[in-house]
């Protein structure tokens, strides 16, 4: 498996991983979303696994693509994090803290796992 | 009439041994080491200006004329032996040739540093000493791979030059592998080695069907003195085991084939000597992915946090 595949399936396993934590760390109004959740959660652990899977085909460095999964990912944690909930709180560290370890994982599993395909 | 002291007649003995080297290339001589086979001269080379070893066959001691020959066919072996392995690990020869009084002998690069006993004092990490066994086995290796078997590896032939190089010297009684069915050896009959380190196949006077697994004894019986205070995985253990077989049929075939359990060994992966269990195999596979399985756990645990404290709140 390469490593641009292995980042987009990781990515979203985890990603739909976490966003099914919401059933039990949100609130009701989150539950009654829980399909919405997961799926946004999925895109986006398939895109910060693209982007960590296409930088580890590009720099072997795990330290790098540690760094790069983490910012991504934080990234676009904090962008769905900053989307208020009905009662206009927003779940800041909830979102992101986790997120941010998931765009960890990715980055580092692209870097050592997974081949890096060559032109012949 | 006072009888001479034994240190009267060891310089004797020295004096009628003194090799009578070209004195406008070789300078300073002095000895550094003597064998069974030969004594061992540190010298200047004035002609290319670097210090080197020479090699002196021992045949100006009173002996048959059958020995005689013997000793100085298998020195001049040793030195054609040497020339043919360029290997960072084997000293090179830099020349060779015939004394004044029919003693052979070769001229080899000196090599500062210590013997392998001496060298390890100060190395407690078994991760450390792994890497210098490492270096001798692919040493040996190469030599097998060129059909040449050391037949006399111990501590005391090793040597970590001042640059940390690993040298495999003393190819006294090393020997070229006959092909086909050509078995004949000049050793045959002789017990050859040294007890405690050679195979049981050298020291019954098998030489002629001693291959490449009698190295592999010994390699075993260096790396067993290299760990021995040292808490030993059951993987090593088998390993060494495997080489210290009595039967040679049962060690590794060769330097080569133990190179590769070796560095399987220290990849963390199975290695032929040792039939891992379940719970080997679980260990090993947890101890390649720790890192994931720790990224995991965090996330994990960090999620369970964040359920305890808005259960709290």
């Amino acid at each position: 498996m390469n490593k641009l595949v292995l980042g987009l399936l990781l990515g979203a396993v985890l990603g739909a991983f976490d966003g099914l934590t919401a059933l039990f760390s949100g609130g009701p109004e989150v539950k009654a979303q829980i399909a919405g959740v997961v799926i946004g959660s999925t895109m986006k652990g398939l895109l910060v696994g693209i982007i960590a899977g296409w930088y580890a085909t590009r720099v072997q460095s795990v330290a790098k693509g540690v760094m790069v999964g983490l910012i991504v990912a934080a990234i676009f944690a904090a962008a769905i994090a900053a989307i208020p909930q009905p009662d206009g709180t927003h779940y800041w560290l909830e979102i992101i803290i986790p997120g941010s370890i998931v765009g960890i994982i990715v980055g580092y599993a692209t870097q050592k796992y997974g081949a890096v395909r060559r032109r012949a | 009439m006072n009888a001479l002291t034994d240190a009267a007649v060891a310089r004797l003995r020295d004096a009628a041994m003194w090799p009578e080297l070209p004195a406008d290339r070789y300078v300073d001589l002095r000895r550094i080491a003597s064998g069974g086979m030969g004594t061992v001269y540190a010298a200047r080379d004035t002609l290319l200006d670097r210090d080197v070893a020479i090699k002196v066959s021992n045949t100006a001691l009173p002996m048959s004329g059958e020995t005689r020959g013997h000793l100085d066919r298998r020195l001049a072996d040793e030195s054609k032996i040497l020339a043919s392995l360029e290997h960072p690990g084997i000293v090179p020869v830099h020349d060779a040739g015939t004394l004044t009084d029919g003693r052979t002998f070769y001229v080899m690069k000196l090599v500062n540093g210590h013997t392998l006993a001496e060298g390890v004092a100060h190395v407690p990490e078994l991760s450390a000493r792994l890497s210098i066994f490492d270096r001798i086995v692919e040493t040996v290796s190469f030599a097998h791979a060129a059909g040449v078997v050391h037949r006399d590896i111990k501590p005391s032939n090793i040597m970590i030059g001042s640059f940390g190089e690993v040298l495999v010297l003393d190819w006294g009684v090393a020997r070229i592998m006959p092909s086909g069915a050509d078995a004949t050896d000049i050793d045959q009959g002789f017990r050859l080695g040294t007890p405690g380190f050679s195979a049981p196949e050298l020291q019954d006077g098998g030489a002629a069907t001693a291959g490449p697994a009698a190295d592999v004894f010994s390699l075993g019986t260096v790396l067993h003195g290299l760990v021995a205070d040292a808490p030993r995985p059951k993987k090593l253990d088998a390993i060494i085991n495997r080489c210290r077989s009595a039967n040679p049929a049962d060690r590794y075939p060769s330097a080569d084939v133990l190179r590769d359990d070796l560095i399987r060994y220290h990849a963390g992966q199975s290695v032929s000597a040792y039939r891992d269990t379940v719970f080997d195999k679980a260990a090993a596979w947890l101890g390649r992915h720790k890192v994931l399985l720790s990224l995991i756990a965090a996330y994990l645990l960090m999620r369970v946090a964040f359920l305890l404290y808005q259960r709290t709140n």
